[in-house]
């Protein structure tokens, strides 16, 4: 079926409001390399509206921030790239999360990923082959490090831009003057000529009226004047005060909480349960039996707790309840043997180069699933009101969780109320498809005329994740009899949930990269950087292997295999400089290094690490330098970085989750350990400067690091890291080749 | 019943001698500035004043704290003596842009301010020892600089 073309002409939007302000919005992007995505998304464009910016008779501005702030700094950042486009004074700025509302849907995001790869979390809502927004009205993401790169160019911006050019015809009109002569700064117009000035608030009115511009012309870097600047975080403030609300802070008198037990063994079923203990305990209302799980509900949340203790339930046995992690990696490993996979990357021909090879050599890699782990556990909060209900979550979909409610509570989506709040962490858990805490919620709370605020746990939080595949891949290599490199070949399990983080940057001729599918009970999802958290430890540690196998220096060997990559080699270059990379360090150190490209973004980092007397790594310091584009707020940039590095150390060194008798054996914070203050190491950024559009950050960060931890180690110690976690590993035993390399 | 004296009021509770510090605030008196991260007194998110000094709400029963002085994240300012104003702390929190998603941050400045009064200036090792709350963002380099910054003072 031939869908009609779009005119590229945009839709912008503007509606007076009430008081005599002014709402702008867009809901089409410029045209972009997505160009072609654009295209075939675009004619869904029509039904839905996107308003960003109101512009209010007081001189004061909103700008609506359609997504979920989890400590990025969104809102203060895409707050920055409508003031600057508008050429606001920053202080009449107010930033306000968009409401869940089809009048604030984003699709920018899938407008952004269209074209190139769909993070899963878009799989179920974009019909990837056409490339056509299944649902565009329930979209509201904040994920995939899109925000900025998409939704800030694509929209945000360029509302901005259109708003201001609006604002100056409306005073060149009101003045009799061309707009040509006409300037704007600090939130007013200027016309030098005649010496006049007028405050936006004054023209907002006239703005309404006017026909929007179809092609606002955004600005040349060198005329910011907001974006660029290490600007204070608008939601700091109410962070160290305690007033920030959560999800989990939801509160009210009447209000209701409940404790939840799910099935341990993902899929199994609830078979019985006896609840007459639990009812007979201070304040317990009720035990609701769900399909998978139970909960106990009471009036304050620790009795609920308690109480949940003390029901006797069982669960119906399943196929999975013998299944352990070593069973799981047998069976990986065994459908790599037998299993040549489905195609993901071929060049040239790899099992020809390695016939002729002079030296094949190979190594098998593998990681371990992973848990979320934000700080603040899981929870939702519903209050059922006859045919109407309110809903409070920390969500990274407000829209879709809205949508997941009301299609659960058998109610429409326009008569649930989502409440806005900050969110304690997402790291991915808070993405959509990731529905089991909100369902459940939902279920217990049509039990009642009450708020329920159903809570998990922080044992549960952990066992009923969305987890962080675990990941073994088989890799190969092979010289030709000149000491070239000539084959890269991979076999790893799957599922790609990220397309291309398999894909290898360095020129070597023969590659194979084919992904083997394996199924299993556990349920996994987006986990901060997705794929590349896995695929950077193997790619930047055996390529390091190279580099040893061939008494390379494993800096020199990238920077000659990237010849065609020069933001790579120039990222890699600042960090090694930086770092000290080749020159003295204190004796017993070592320098490990990796760079990988993610979500736009291209990071290197090295890792500054000593074993300690008890035999396990100290990571002293990782220096970062990041190509991230024009970076738009310096400071959240450096400190989206900092946190990425700290989140994957984290997982080299102590982040397991592993499976006993069907079910996760962790369950708090002893047995899934963070890092903490005392092994934090000093960590060093630099923002590279390549001109390129902005990039992501909440991810970036986080895949290289236990590479170049792992390729400092084997400087150290001549032992090669090739499965994770390694914090509590004893390296004592080895010997350091230090000085040798 | 308990009964403890909250940012400076005393309050009564008809509540079981053992439910958590924690419970009590958020549950019963609604102060939602004292969060729950664990429920074992281990990642720090619930940390409280009780008579000055640090503690976990999470594993500590109402009992424990039977007329004492709790201070929770919203009255350190007052405590601090400023009303309105920020306490030192929280000011060194907004100037080093420390939290991120800052659900920990309200148990982190309680364990500083804490730290900090016994030993106002502490070296890095007195630091590590001293914060052993978990931040899943990764704020510590920061929380590491406001500290280091305070005791410079």
């Amino acid at each position: 079926m031939n869908k009609p073309k779009l005119n590229r002409r945009k839709f912008l939007l503007v509606s007076a409001v009430a008081g005599g302000g002014v709402l702008i919005g867009y809901a089409a992007t410029r045209p972009s390399r997505h160009r072609r995505a654009n295209d075939s998304l675009a004619s869904d464009n029509e039904r839905f509206v996107t308003s960003w910016i109101r512009l209010q008779p007081d001189n004061r501005i909103t700008v609506y921030v359609p997504h979920s702030e989890m400590g990025q700094g969104i809102h203060t950042a895409l707050g920055q790239m409508a003031a600057d486009e508008l050429d606001a004074a920053w202080e009449l700025v107010d930033i306000e999360q968009a409401p869940a509302t089809d009048l604030f849907a984003n699709d920018a995001i899938v407008k952004g990923f269209g074209g190139e790869l769909l993070p899963p979390f878009l799989m179920g809502l974009v019909n990837a082959s056409a490339l056509t927004v299944a649902r565009i009205a329930n979209l509201q993401i904040t994920g995939g490090s899109s925000s900025v790169r998409y939704t800030g160019e694509n929209t945000i911006r360029v509302a901005g831009a259109a708003a201001r050019q609006m604002l100056l015809q409306c005073a060149a009109d009101r003045w009799g003057a061309a707009v040509d002569e006409c300037t704007t700064e600090l939130s007013h117009v200027h016309h030098s000529a005649s010496g006049r000035s007028i405050p936006y608030g004054d023209l907002a009115e006239a703005a309404a009226e006017l026909e929007p511009p179809a092609e606002p012309v955004l600005k040349d870097r060198s005329q910011f004047t907001i974006m660029g600047k290490a600007i204070s975080r608008r939601d700091i403030p109410p962070k160290v005060d305690g007033s920030a609300p959560y999800g989990i802070d939801a509160h009210s008198e009447d209000m209701l909480y409940a404790a939840l037990r799910l099935a341990p063994v993902f899929g199994s079923k609830l078979a019985s349960v006896d609840a007459t203990e639990a009812l007979a305990q201070r304040g317990v209302r009720k035990v609701v039996e769900l399909e998978d799980g139970y909960a106990v509900v009471a009036d304050n949340y620790w009795r609920a707790k308690q109480a949940l203790e003390l029901v006797r339930a069982e669960f119906a046995p399943t196929a999975n309840d013998g299944v352990s992690s070593a069973e799981l990696a047998q069976r990986f490993d065994g459908a790599l043997a037998e299993d040549n996979g489905s195609k993901d990357f071929e060049s040239g021909d790899a099992d020809a180069a390695l016939e002729d090879a002079q030296d094949v050599f190979e190594a098998s890699y593998r990681v371990p699933y992973l848990a979320h782990a934000a700080m603040e556990p899981m929870n939702c909060t519903v209050h059922i009101q006859g045919d109407r209900a309110d809903l409070w979550t920390s969500t990274q979909d407000a829209l879709g969780i809205k949508g997941r409610v009301a299609k659960v509570a058998g109610l429409s989506e326009d008569d649930v109320t989502f409440h806005h709040s900050y969110l304690g962490g997402g790291f991915g858990r808070r993405l959509p498809f990731t529905w089991n805490v909100i369902d459940h919620a939902t279920l217990i709370a049509m039990e009642f005329d009450v708020p329920v605020k159903t809570i998990l746990t922080r044992e549960e939080d952990m066992r009923q994740d969305y987890y962080r595949p675990a990941v073994h891949s088989n890799l190969k290599a092979a010289f030709d009899g000149e000491g070239r490199v000539t084959v890269w070949h991979n076999r790893f399990t799957g599922p790609i949930q990220v397309p291309g983080a398999a894909h290898i940057p360095y020129a070597i001729p023969n590659q194979s990269i084919r992904v083997v599918d394996v199924d299993t009970h556990v349920p996994i999802a987006s986990w901060r950087s997705v794929d590349h958290s896995q695929q950077t430890f193997f790619i930047e540690s055996f390529i390091d292997e190279i580099a040893h196998r061939g008494r390379t220096n494993p800096y020199q060997l990238r920077m000659e295999l990237l010849q065609d990559h020069p933001r790579h080699r120039n990222v890699l270059q600042v960090a090694a400089e930086s770092a000290g990379y080749g020159s003295g360090l204190p004796e017993g150190r070592a320098l490990g290094i990796a760079v990988q490209e993610s979500f736009g973004s291209i990071a290197a980092q090295v890792a500054e690490v000593s074993i300690g007397e008890d035999g396990r790594p100290i990571v002293h310091k990782v220096t970062c330098a990041m190509d991230c584009g024009w970076v738009v707020n310096p400071d959240t940039a450096e400190a989206q970085i900092e946190s990425g590095i700290i989140f994957g150390l984290t997982a080299a060194l102590y982040g397991a989750i592993t499976i006993e008798d069907g079910r996760v054996v962790q369950g708090n914070f002893p047995d899934y350990e963070m890092l903490r203050m005392t092994d934090s190491p000093e960590i060093v950024v630099h923002l590279v400067e390549s001109g390129n559009a902005p990039g992501g950050l909440g991810e970036p960060a986080t895949p290289p690091v236990a590479a170049a931890v792992a390729n400092a180690i084997y400087i150290l110690t001549g032992q090669r890291v090739r499965e994770l976690p390694i914090g509590d590993r004893d390296f004592s035993t080895s010997r350091s080749l230090a000085g040798r390399i | 019943m308990a009964r403890f004296i909250l940012n400076g009021e005393m309050r009564e509770l008809d509540i079981e001698p053992e439910m958590p510090l924690l419970w009590a605030l958020r549950d019963e008196l609604g102060m939602t500035g004292t969060n729950f991260g664990c429920g074992i007194g281990n990642c720090g998110a619930c940390t409280v004043h009780v008579d000055g000094n640090a503690l976990r709400s999470c594993v500590t029963p109402v009992s424990v704290v039977e007329g004492r002085d709790i201070t929770t994240i919203e009255g350190l300012a007052s405590v601090a003596g400023g009303a309105n104003d920020l306490s030192p702390v929280q000011q060194a929190w907004i100037d080093y842009q420390v939290p991120q998603c800052g659900y920990c941050q309200s148990g982190m400045i309680m364990a500083a301010t804490a730290l900090l009064a016994r030993n106002p200036a502490p070296t890095d090792e007195e630091i590590d020892a001293g914060i052993t709350n978990i931040c899943r963002c990764g704020s510590y380099p920061r929380v590491r600089k406001a500290i280091r910054a305070l005791a410079s003072v």
